[in-house]
């Protein structure tokens, strides 16, 4: 949608590749040149679709585009045009209804973004023209205006940051409307213009800046701004994201701020970022196309062998036309080859009626008010957060319960994200902390066990790198000028990195206290409460690439240090060699634990190297073109030769119930994966923790370290995965299709990858192997119950996840994670489960549905995805099923009124059928229906087994539903026409005519088809009461009613008082309810054998609950601390 | 100190965001899921509810009872339809008739109307009253699409404006070829069936006619709303007719149906109604007379009576039969062994299955003991 308006708004093609040039003020940069009024959209913010001119053939454009809607175009212009048995309103009402409710609804909401859009394009702002400030609509910004922003407004446009209230040219925003990300950013001004905070000042600026042309990666900026002053040669400085203010974004904590805009409109990041997500289709919509194929054939072959049939009992002339049934002069008239084709359109129209409008209507209302009951479970809500679950699209309820395949991350999903920060190791000597922590600011200068001590100087330099390591602000209640001058005073830290807070807290138990950042300052307050100041030159920012980061930093004695931290393995290879031995156990040994580990390294630089650095980094900054490869290689230069100082271990804590959960999932037959960036024995450890791995899993892994030296990597990998090809596949003999998901029977195999070899596998050097290797790869993968791939990219947990997705029989996954890092593979997999934590929103915004918690997830699926799918192939069955025993009678009444399309039944009821009769008792009990109780669901996952596959919406199912479909409506049809041998069926001897017969079956037809769903229903509300049997009383009601009175409107009164007289005759009752019965003798004798066997089966389970709660395992605990143990011997 | 770190770390995998559409529904998720979801048993899925479970045990009872009782029925039903007596006589006239109804019906081929002849019957045992007597035609699709649509029952109704501008369904049976309109109009009123039945009792050497009652032979709400007359001119019905033609087929107009009977004439002649309703099947009967009037009150005795027919509609052309049916009716209709007989099988096969059900379910019962045990 943003695309398309995108495209119709701005200037050409043309001008979006290379940089744009914006000259700020519109001031023209030196009186020689002349200015050249440049363009650019304006700030008009266009989301809606529709305008009112266009929205009416817009929106039918739009809506029949959709087949179904256009198929039932189709018929409905073909019931107007050509002579059909029922008149154009019996189709026509239904779709006009489904248009207009849509067309309402779409309508609606684009006037929601029509007042939307307003309320932001009429929105005053404050431009700066000719040093005063001129009060504008939001809309009449134009690139190159400078623009006063003050606190707590949204910026109108992305602005470049030019000054603010704050004389260090600072100023902290929130982007929570763009990412859900609530924390204070700090974005820096171009440091030659924060001086220009006032409207006068500001005017005088002459610059231009040169700027890549738009692109929708809100955290990617680059950029350059000339300021040109008086008979002075221009001074160029770079620009970047740091300098960029969103639109979208809030000014926080200051006063106001200068910035002028560089994209406007339609181009800024916000608008470049809503684009559409691609449409996610359930398995069962594509179950639903299938079986609307098929009853499409039914339908074109009932309405080929009418018309077949007709031509061959019309050769008869007396047949064809007999004396009392003459034909029209019209008929006579036209061609047989035309005759016969309108003839078969009238057939179509005239069994139009088994592919139903409704079922459409239906589907949708059920998945849209079914996925309400997911985000009222309250059991789903979470206290802490004060959220419940969220459902970001319904269309995929039914898919949470076939799930076969889950993805998780693991920090922040299996595990808390909340860290503890445990121990650290200076110099090879583990300090362990006695003390229980205390969050918030307190001092505990209580005792700390040492495990030996390193030298003090050692020590301090350590806890000084914990403190000036880092990105962590501090926010402190609401004020904002006075940065921290007690330390005493409530604040917090805060962070987008979990890890880093409980660092500096750590830091802090120790006696270093980070007290804040002021212009460029690092406060920090060593253990003898003495404040030491450190100026922060450069930050190298972390990246999943390095994954370190480092600080330079100045002391107050004017010595450069760099600090670093980051992975053990991206630290040791850049530190002195002999220094890692000692902090190599310790780390391995945490690891080992399940902590996450960091090392800690410095470098003190001098003069000249700081300037080097300095010179270069200034560079790169400045680079127009690829300067993220210019900075990351400079970055490694820099962090080398560096001295380990230490290590640290942080705690993440497994979720509550996150093994439990773990655990049901996996009887429920689904396997989970673990895809996590970390550490591979933290990931283990985790894996064991949450029960992934079992003490009795045999552990197959494919690593660096399995791998061994890089020059044999390809051999070794071969080899390994021939192994263990080997080994995994003779355990599994023919009959493989069974086996697939009743695992708990043999060995257990889990299987551990981790992204180097992931990509060696993926992308190997020859080429011919490629495939070869993958599917290998994907052999043991599928043969495997659990399978942990640490060290992941963002992009690789994607490719994992289609590698799975696109392997022989589609199976589903679900992705489930919290961080921006899993938004790629919780978009890429069948579902996406957000869980709302604590790495910012990106998850959650981006998930199909987002839940609070990873425990949640048992109650989504076993729960929640197990109803919706049983509710929805119920649904889906049951219409077809009723359509079809709707229309057989129709068609056999064809053979019996000489082909000629007349009706069975009137055209009310063939309206009214699929519309009142019988929609909603379906509807309620494919909102209400619970086959198996939730409590038993979510305690027998093995019942998840049941549906797995897509089960319900099989042929298997399918068959016998046409079957019984096509039984009862055999049976309506003929046991009425036997009826009908003899048609005086009152007690006075008058007869019944046609409409009599279609009246008596289509009675019997509601009435078999309502109770057949209630022999189906098993929980019965006071709803399904209400609407199941209101629904028989409105169809009787409602024939009383409809032939009780001579419409007016109506040509023919066919129902006149035709149901009355069928219910005064005693044979009509007793047909009635002979047919009913033994319409739902099967079903009823069905449903009674099966009854006994699941008791059968039910006494068997508990049976086997009892045994297995004899043998439960012991605590897992105990025997995971041993299978360390012996690991660690390994180590 | 720039973005931080976790959205840096999501690269390339960098997402696109949400269509404007399901934003408005989101944000009013949003919305509803800030709060505490609502603790009500509706909300949480808790309502209460009523959960049978269709055990044997439970259906074994319902399948003895449910059979047991199809089987009484089955057997009224069965004996009450044995008890009606019928009498049926083809006078179609086809060939091997075997009486003189065969010249009519080739007079009739031939284009002549009015063309009678008898048949005599005996009945070896008394019918009782009240007899229906109807006329049953076959092969005659009454149901067909085209005839069933050829009428206008606002023209019926008596509307005046109806009368005069008949509707284009009637077609061909619309106008005649002067563009004068039909009353009534349509197929199905020009095929008005125009046989007519006097029935003799033969006793004595004397045959005394059997008064047969033309009343109450259609259903009363059509007689008396659906269908009614064209409101009088200066009181004669003709008057009201007038500007309209007969159908062609017909040999005099509506209003000379019943003449002597303006209870009985026009649009609400009764036979004129039931042939009006449209029959479901090509083999159909229609209600003619009932034999309830005079001597014949209490049915017809036994004996030898004599049909006279006047045999004026042509059905060999379309290889059709016409039967005359004398037939006692019940509470049940008409005769027929259908829904005695359906009953009667379905009452045993739901004995049948229960015994069937009973068996396993003794067995099932058996095992579940041993499995105790």
């Amino acid at each position: 949608m943003f695309s398309w308006s995108r495209s119709c708004l701005c200037a050409g093609e043309e001008k979006r590749v290379g940089t744009r040039t914006v000259f700020v003020g519109h001031r023209p940069v030196s009186e020689t040149d002349a200015y050249v009024e440049q363009k650019f959209c304006d700030n008009r913010i266009i989301s809606s679709k529709y305008t009112v001119w266009n929205f009416l053939p817009k929106n039918l454009f739009e809506q029949f585009r959709r087949i179904a809607n256009f198929y039932f175009l189709i018929i409905f212009l073909v019931q107007v045009i050509v002579d059909t048995p029922t008149s154009p309103v019996t189709s026509g009402l239904p779709l006009f209804f489904v248009i207009t409710v849509t067309a309402i609804k779409q309508g609606y909401e684009d006037w929601l973004r029509h007042r939307a859009d307003r309320e932001v394009n009429k929105s005053s702002i404050f431009l700066i023209e000719n040093a005063k400030q001129v009060k504008k609509d939001s809309e009449k910004i134009k690139v190159g205006d400078i623009v006063e922003v003050k606190a707590d407004e949204t910026f109108p446009c992305d602005l470049i940051f030019l000054a603010s209230s704050n004389d260090d040219g600072t100023c902290y925003v929130t982007t929570a409307s763009l990412d859900g990300e609530s924390n204070f950013k700090t974005h820096y001004a171009v440091r030659d213009t924060t001086v220009l905070c006032t409207d006068d000042a500001i005017d005088s600026l002459t610059a231009t800046i040169e700027c890549e042309q738009p692109q929708p990666d809100l955290y990617k900026f680059v950029g350059r701004i000339n300021i040109y002053r008086h008979n002075q040669e221009p001074v160029a400085r770079s620009l970047g994201p740091e300098n960029l203010l969103l639109k979208g974004a809030t000014l926080k904590n200051t006063k106001k701020i200068y910035g002028v805009a560089v994209y406007t409109g339609m181009e800024t990041k916000m608008a470049l970022n809503y684009q559409g997500k691609s449409q996610k289709r359930s398995a069962v919509e594509k179950s639903i196309n299938a079986f609307l194929m098929v009853y499409l054939c039914i339908l074109l072959s009932k309405a080929t062998v009418c018309t077949t049939m007709k031509y061959i009992w019309q050769s008869d002339p007396f047949n064809d036309e007999p004396w009392y049934n003459q034909k029209t002069e019209k008929e006579r008239k036209t061609f047989k080859i035309l005759r016969m084709f309108t003839d078969f359109l009238s057939f179509m129209v005239l069994f139009n009626f088994i592919i139903p409008v409704s079922m459409y209507v239906t589907v949708e209302m059920q998945k849209f008010l079914g996925s309400f009951f997911i985000s009222w479970d309250k059991e789903m809500y979470d206290e802490e957060i004060r959220e419940g679950a969220l459902v970001n699209t319904s269309d995929l309820n039914e898919e949470l319960g076939q799930v076969e395949y889950v993805f998780t991350d693991k920090t922040g999903t299996l595990t808390e994200n909340s860290m503890r920060f445990i121990e650290c190791s200076i110099d090879g000597h583990k300090y362990k902390d006695g003390i229980s922590e205390v969050d918030g600011f307190c001092h505990t200068d209580g005792p700390l066990k040492y495990y030996g001590k390193a030298e003090k100087c050692r020590e301090e330099l350590f806890l000084r790198a914990l403190c000036l390591c880092h990105t962590v602000q501090i926010k402190e209640g609401d004020t904002v000028d006075g940065l921290i001058v007690n330390p005493e005073r409530r604040c917090t830290y805060i962070s987008s990195s979990p890890d880093e807070i409980a660092l500096v807290k750590g830091a802090k138990k120790y006696g270093f206290t980070f007290l804040g950042l002021e212009n460029e300052y690092m406060k920090v307050k060593n253990q003898k409460n003495e404040t030491e100041m450190y100026q922060r030159l450069h930050v190298l920012n972390f990246d999943p690439v390095r994954r370190r980061m480092s600080v330079i930093v100045r002391t107050s004695t004017g010595k450069f240090f760099l600090f670093c931290k980051g992975a053990d393995s991206s630290i040791f290879p850049r530190v002195q060699q002999d220094e890692i031995q000692q902090t190599k156990v310790h780390v391995e040994r945490n690891a080992v634990d399940g902590y996450r580990t960091l090392c800690v390294a410095f470098k003190e630089l001098t003069q000249d190297d700081y300037d080097k650095i300095d010179r270069q980094l200034g560079e790169a900054k400045m680079a127009l073109q690829d300067r993220e490869e210019k900075m990351a290689r400079i970055f490694d230069d820099i962090e080398t030769d560096m001295h380990l100082i230490g290590a640290t271990a942080v705690e993440d804590r497994l979720q509550e119930h996150a093994a439990e959960t773990i655990e049901a999932l996996q009887a429920a037959g689904m396997k989970v994966w673990v895809l996590t960036g970390d550490k591979m024995e933290t990931a283990k450890s985790t894996c064991y923790a949450s029960r992934l791995f079992q003490t009795n899993t045999e552990l197959l892994e494919l690593t660096v370290k399995t791998m061994g030296d890089s020059e044999r990597k390809e051999d070794r990998l071969h080899e390994l995965l021939l192994e263990y090809h080997k080994k995994l596949l003779p355990d599994f003999p023919k009959n493989r299709g069974n086996l697939k998901r009743s695992w708990t029977v043999s060995q257990e195999y889990g299987l551990i990858i981790d992204g180097s070899t992931l990509s060696l596998i993926l992308n190997p050097s020859q080429d011919s192997s490629s495939s070869h290797y993958r599917s290998i790869f994907l052999q043991i993968c599928l043969k495997c119950t659990a399978v942990l791939c640490c060290r992941m990219a963002p992009l690789q947990k994607a490719q994992i996840v289609r590698l799975v997705k696109n392997t022989k029989g589609n199976p589903i996954t679900l992705s489930v994670g919290d961080g921006a890092n899993d938004v790629s593979m919780i978009l890429e997999a069948h579902v996406g489960i957000g869980i709302k934590g604590k790495e910012g929103r990106q998850a959650a915004r981006n998930s199909d549905y987002a839940v609070p918690k990873f425990k949640h997830l048992r109650k989504l699926l076993l729960a929640h995805g197990h109803l919706y799918y049983v509710r929805i192939a119920h649904l889906v069955q049951y219409f077809f099923y009723k359509n079809l025993c709707f229309i057989l009678p129709q068609f056999l009444y064809q053979f019996f009124c000489g082909f000629s399309q007349q009706p069975l039944y009137d055209a009310a009821y063939l309206t009214m059928y699929n519309i009142c009769f019988t929609s909603l008792p379906i509807l309620a009990h494919s909102l209400l229906e619970q086959h198996i109780s939730i409590e038993t669901l979510m305690s027998e996952p093995r019942l998840y087994l049941k549906i797995s596959n897509n089960a319900m919406l099989q042929w298997k199912p399918f068959l016998y539903w046409t079957t019984l479909g096509a039984f009862e409506g055999l049976v309506f049809f003929f046991g009425v026409y036997f009826l009908f041998q003899n048609s005086s069926l009152e007690d006075n001897g008058k007869v019944f005519g046609n409409w009599t017969f279609g009246s008596i079956v289509f009675t019997i037809l509601v009435f078999t088809v309502t109770l057949k769903l209630a022999l189906d229903t098993r929980f019965w509300t006071w709803m399904n009461h209400f609407v199941i049997w209101g629904s028989l009383a409105f169809y009787v009601f409602f024939s009383f009613f409809w032939g009780g009175i001579i419409w007016p409107f109506l040509k023919q009164q066919r129902m006149y008082f035709v149901f009355a007289h069928m219910v005064m005759s005693l044979s009509t009752w007793l047909t009635i309810v002979l047919l009913i019965f033994i319409s739902l003798f099967p079903e009823i004798l069905l449903i009674v054998f099966k009854n006994v066997k699941r008791k059968k089966h039910q006494k068997k389970l508990s049976n086997r609950k009892e045994s297995d709660s004899l043998s439960s395992r012991p605590s897992i605990r105990p025997l995971l601390l041993r299978t360390f143990s012996d690991e660690s011997n390994v180590l | 100190c720039g973005p931080p770190r976790a959205v840096l770390g999501s690269g390339a995998g960098w997402p696109a965001g949400p269509g404007g559409e399901a934003q408005v529904r989101r944000t009013a998720m949003a919305a509803a899921a800030q709060n505490k979801p609502d603790n009500t048993a509706f909300t949480q899925q808790r309502l209460p509810a009523w959960q049978p479970l269709l055990s044997a045990g439970t259906a074994l009872p319902l399948f003895f009872c449910v059979g047991l009782a199809c089987l009484a029925l089955g057997l009224g039903l069965h004996f009450s339809s044995a008890t009606i007596r019928e009498r049926e006589l083809d006078y179609s006239g086809g060939a091997g008739g075997g009486h003189n109804c065969s010249s009519c019906a080739n007079a009739s081929r031939a284009g002549a109307a009015g063309c009678t002849c008898s048949l005599h019957f005996e009945l070896a045992e008394a019918l009782p009253g009240p007899v229906c007597l109807y006329y049953e035609l076959s092969n005659y699709y009454q149901n067909h699409r085209r005839y069933g649509v050829s009428r206008d029952d606002r023209q019926l109704s008596g509307d005046s404006w109806g009368l005069s501008n008949p509707a284009k369904e009637c077609s061909p049976f619309r106008t005649d070829p002067q563009g004068m309109p039909i009353a009534p109009c349509g197929a199905i009123a020009n095929s008005l069936f125009n046989d007519t039945f006097a029935l003799y009792h033969l006793a004595n050497g004397k045959a005394s006619p059997v008064p047969l009652d033309n009343r109450g032979i259609s259903w009363w709400t059509d007689s008396n709303i659906k269908f009614s007359n064209p409101e009088l001119v200066n009181g004669s019905l003709p008057a009201a007719f007038k500007g309209t033609v007969k159908p062609p087929n017909w040999p005099h107009a509506a209003y000379l149906l019943d003449a002597g009977n303006p209870n009985n004439t026009g649009f609400i002649n009764e036979d004129f109604i039931v042939w009006m309703r449209t029959a479901a099947l090509p083999t159909f009967r229609k209600l003619y007379r009932r034999v309830r009037q005079g001597n014949f009150s209490s049915g017809l005795p036994e004996g030898s009576y004599r049909l006279d027919i006047t045999y004026n509609y042509p059905v060999l052309s379309f290889q059709g039969t016409k039967k005359v049916i004398f037939s006692t009716v019940s509470w049940m209709g008409g005769k027929n062994p259908f829904l005695g007989i359906a009953y009667l099988v379905f009452g045993s096969a739901c004995i049948l299955t229960g015994f069937v059900m009973l068996a396993v379910h003794l067995r099932y019962q058996q095992q579940n003991q041993m499995d105790v045990e």
